[in-house]
């Protein structure tokens, strides 16, 4: 038979073949609920672009009042204002919000609904290999309706590592997939086989083929960014953590410490070289990889438990996290341009492709130099009134105006719930301490008098807290104590500087908790604030390379205003003092 | 099944191939597959060895086919060297030495020293058929380290064929029974990983990366189980040797391609594969059937992998011994005994 006949022979018999099939009734129910969950995930997908149209890639919608997340490199290149497409074919004004290069997270709000689709949030940890998954998003920009391309496979490994560009970009703890992952799709979804959202899709492995899916993708993990939200919210540019130590395979293969910096706090709470790392942050620590992958994941500031052994005692302590970055650092390797892990070829190109290995031609490098200035901040174009609403320039932040919306938030649960009283009268405390004997705390515009059984302990403010900050051992309690009344009489009128910086677990425990950081007189303190706006914790950093003084403030309800029932004050290891209010006044 | 037509035929088996996979949405059966993938991935191990330039990865992947540790793999550069890692599931990280491998099928056993390792029988094998459903195993991309596993891909055997493949830079000798696969399986690092069933059923290893150069597409393959067995059981019962466990002394009088007749292309490469280019009419190589355009592969039993090789090879041979040469001619693998007659001393 000539091949046509062939053809029409084998079509002749297809219409037939169909109609005789039967098809079992599970296969047809699992790709009706597949239809299901793709339909109701896709709503939250955004389509993201520049405002003149070009560029961009992908994102996802994660509460009602239009947040939704992206990569860093996404939003970046797109500016102050971008343009947000749904699958409904509408489009929306952006703004940004926040920025964590160092995870190549961003956070932008679509403006003008209060009821847009959001997906819900889903636990990284609890995805396993082998669990069905979804990526949704415009690989190549193909989408010219803003429908998302939804591409299917399975999670192929998770809590990998990916190592950054320098020192941004770096995929901690991300989830592999081997769903199609491809330029277009950065900062796009990645759904469990329910919808829900486990990941934000960044990076993948290329190297032969040009940069296109070779079936490993890279996300990074929903719990990571949960970490990251409160701070996200907060405007500002975000940074990562460190430990202050660096880790290594000893000879016996074990995580042991190879360097460690004497002015880290995990040096304050016993942390030598050559220690082994047992656990960190709640996690067996069984590789360098594996101790990259927990730090990954916190912010700048958090505190997490870590567990360490040496000749065969092991110890667990809290240890606080500082920043990769120096201050100031990161926002300046911002201005400089970086290279897109994932450029999407322009219309009518190729994606680029290495000459095959094993012929003479040269090598292309694995991350194409992108043209200078191609994703440095675009030149400003015209911002819409209603993105100029919820933007607000100030050098260091993202956008100052979410800072300020959420420092005032902060503020007014705090005072409004508490009614701290008029600003010129004293806050008056007695009670027991710790040891038993009577105490009498007044707090003045102009400093503390503290009156003990055996003694009296006085503080006056005049802009140098001294050294050692009194009384010595606790850190500065005395002004510390100062602090505290003052933010809650002076509010947003104080001076030095007031921002809002997050969520952080006080005490390194718990749910977190807002946090005000007010820099005033070169020194800082943090004031963390619960669910129901009150202070519960209070840190301040005479010395930021010391332990500070830490104030926490519980069993509030049995007397007026901001005042708590106790009072503990902590300095490193140890408690230093303990109040039972009994009685108080600040009216 | 005969009498239906073969469009029927074939989508009736589409369709029972469907039927018999379980329903991904289902909560309970992402749980089992979780638990069969655990099992398969504890007995993958990650291979480490020479290379590391562009190109030429110094990573793949290894399956463990016995409790003594025994590792099933694709021959390639990474496992030339003495100092060769397998890095276990449960991030041991042992010695590997290689016992042996079989020059046409491309693939390696290597040797661990445990003992009660965790392992699949290559008795326990399946076989598939077209739209089989199933999970590729590797460590891709060298993205697992230490005790992190092997990364899982998902995919259907696009369809089981014969594979014709020819030398080249990242060609290899082999040919014979595959399957095809729509997983993107030819990627750095997945040779030697290992193919199964949805419910975890051995199936096959994959194999090395291999790129059509006309059209520059990749192909993405695996090579079932029961076309390696023979050659498994030959390298364990030590039939066939990568390299001699001592290499004997230089021989007095020794032994030169030259001398039985045999003229080789030109040694220009660092590693020339020795092809033969002439054969000198009535000498030995003549008398034992050589021919020009065949490539010699084994000496004696050892694999000889370029000219410098095959030279020194001879050089430990008495030029009156009785040497047994194994060439690959177009795609069958020949084997021909020769030896120097004493008479023709020259």
């Amino acid at each position: 038979m000539t091949s046509m006949l062939r053809a029409i022979f084998v079509l002749a018999w297809f219409p037939a073949a169909a109609t005789a099939l039967a098809v079992d009734s599970t296969v047809l129910q699992a790709q009706a609920d597949r239809i299901a969950v793709i339909e109701r995930a896709k709503r939250s997908v955004v389509a993201i672009f520049a405002s003149q149209g070009e560029g961009g890639g992908s994102g996802v919608i994660i509460s009602a009042d239009g947040y939704a997340l992206t990569n860093f490199h996404v939003a970046r290149p797109c500016g102050k204002a971008m343009l947000g497409g749904l699958s409904d074919g509408r489009v929306y004004d952006a703004v940004i919000v926040g920025m964590d290069p160092v995870g190549d997270v961003a956070l932008v709000k679509l403006l003008g609904r209060d009821d847009f689709p959001a997906a819900p949030l889903g636990d990284s940890d609890a995805v396993a290999v082998g669990d069905w998954a979804y990526v949704m998003g415009n690989p190549f920009l193909l989408s010219a309706d803003f429908q998302p391309t939804v591409t299917y496979g399975v999670i192929s490994g998770v809590h990998r590592y990916q190592f950054p560009s320098g020192t941004l970009l770096e995929y901690a703890d991300c989830i592999q997939t081997d769903a199609s992952i491809n330029p277009g799709n950065s900062g796009g979804p990645l759904f469990d086989a329910a919808g829900r959202l486990i990941g934000v899709v960044g990076r993948g492995s290329f190297e032969k083929r040009g940069r296109v899916n070779v079936g490993a993708g890279y996300a990074i993990s929903i719990n990571q960014v949960k970490n990251f939200l409160g701070h996200l919210k907060s405007g500002r540019v975000v940074d990562h953590a460190t430990l202050g130590a660096t880790v290594a395979f000893d000879a016996d293969g074990r995580v042991v410490v190879s360097n460690i910096l004497e002015s880290s706090d995990a040096y304050r709470r016993g942390l030598r070289y050559d220690d082994e790392i047992v656990a960190l942050g709640g996690r067996p620590i069984q590789t360098p990889n594996g101790f990259k992958n927990v730090l990954g994941i916190y912010p700048k500031g958090w505190r997490i438990p870590l567990a360490f052994r040496r000749d065969g005692q092991r110890r667990d302590v809290l240890v606080r996290l500082s920043g990769v970055h120096s201050e100031g650092e990161l926002i300046e390797r911002l201005a400089r341009s970086f290279e897109d892990p994932m450029p999407i070829p322009k219309r009518g190109e190729e994606p680029r492709r290495k000459t095959p290995g094993g012929e003479q031609g040269e090598e292309t490098p694995e991350m194409p130099e992108p043209p200078p200035g191609t994703h440095a901040p675009p030149a400003e174009a015209a911002m819409p009134e209603i993105v100029q609403k919820h933007y607000e320039d100030r050098h260091g932040y993202a956008n100052y105006h979410f800072n300020r919306l959420n420092r005032q938030r902060v503020l007014a649960a705090w005072r409004g719930g508490n009614k701290p009283g008029r600003g010129d009268r004293p806050w008056i405390l007695s009670g027991q301490t710790a040891s038993g004997g009577p105490f009498r705390l007044e707090l003045t515009g102009t400093g503390v008098l503290l009156e003990l059984a055996g003694g009296r302990l006085e503080w006056t403010a005049s802009g140098d807290f001294g050294h050692p900050v009194p009384p010595e051992g606790s850190g500065g309690m005395l002004p510390a104590l100062y602090l505290w009344r003052q933010l809650a009489a002076a509010g947003p009128d104080q001076s030095g500087r007031l921002d809002y910086l997050g969520t952080i677990p006080a005490g390194g425990a718990g749910a977190p908790a807002d946090v005000l950081s007010w820099l005033r007189d070169g020194v800082e303190t943090w004031f963390y604030f619960d669910a129901a706006g009150r202070l519960v914790a209070l840190e301040m950093w005479p010395d930021p390379a010391a332990d500070p003084c830490e104030i926490r403030f519980a069993a509030y309800g049995a007397q007026q205003g901001p005042i708590p029932g106790r009072i503990e004050v902590h300095h490193g290891d140890e408690m230093f003092a303990a109040f039972s209010v009994e009685q108080s006044s600040t009216q | 099944m005969n009498a239906i037509p073969t469009p029927i035929r074939t989508a009736l088996m589409i369709a029972a191939a469907l039927a018999a996979g379980s329903a991904p949405a289902a909560a309970g059966a992402e749980s089992e597959t979780g638990e069969r993938l655990a099992k398969v991935q504890a007995a993958v191990v990650k291979i480490f060895g020479a290379g590391g330039f562009r190109g030429l990865e110094a990573y793949q992947t290894g399956l463990l086919i016995s409790p003594d540790g025994h590792v099933l793999t694709m021959m390639s550069p990474v496992l030339d060297t003495p100092a060769l890692k397998v890095v276990l599931d449960d991030g041991r990280r042992l010695d590997g030495k290689l016992l042996g491998a079989d020059a046409r099928l491309d693939v390696a056993v290597l040797r661990v020293e445990a003992e009660g390792l965790p392992y699949i029988d290559p008795l326990s094998a399946v076989s598939a058929e077209a739209g089989t459903r199933v999970f590729a195993l590797s460590n891709l991309f060298g993205v697992a380290i230490g005790n992190e596993p092997a990364s899982v891909q998902q995919g259907v055997i696009s369809i089981v064929t014969d594979l014709a493949a020819r030398q080249g830079a990242f060609d290899i000798p082999f040919s014979g029974r595959v399957y095809v696969l729509d997983a993107v399986t030819s990627n750095p690092g997945s040779a030697g990983g290992v193919l199964v069933t949805r419910d975890g059923r051995l199936l096959a290893i994959l194999g090395k990366e291999l790129r059509n150069r006309r059209n520059n597409t990749w192909l993405n393959y695996a090579i079932p189980i029961a076309e390696l067995r023979a050659a498994v059981d030959a390298i364990l019962a030590g039939g066939v040797a990568a390299a001699p466990a001592e290499p004997p002394a230089k021989a007095k009088d020794p032994l030169s391609a030259g001398l039985v007749g045999l003229v080789l292309i030109p040694d220009i490469l660092p590693r020339t594969p020795p092809y033969i280019d002439a054969v000198v009419a009535g000498s030995p190589a003549a008398r034992a059937g050589l021919r020009p355009d065949d490539l010699v592969v084994s000496l004696d039993g050892s694999l000889v992998s370029s000219c410098k090789a095959l030279a020194e090879a001879l050089e430990h041979r008495d030029r009156f011994a009785t040497i047994r040469l194994g060439v690959l001619r177009g795609r069958s693998l020949v084997e021909v005994e020769l030896s120097v007659p004493r008479e023709e001393r020259r």
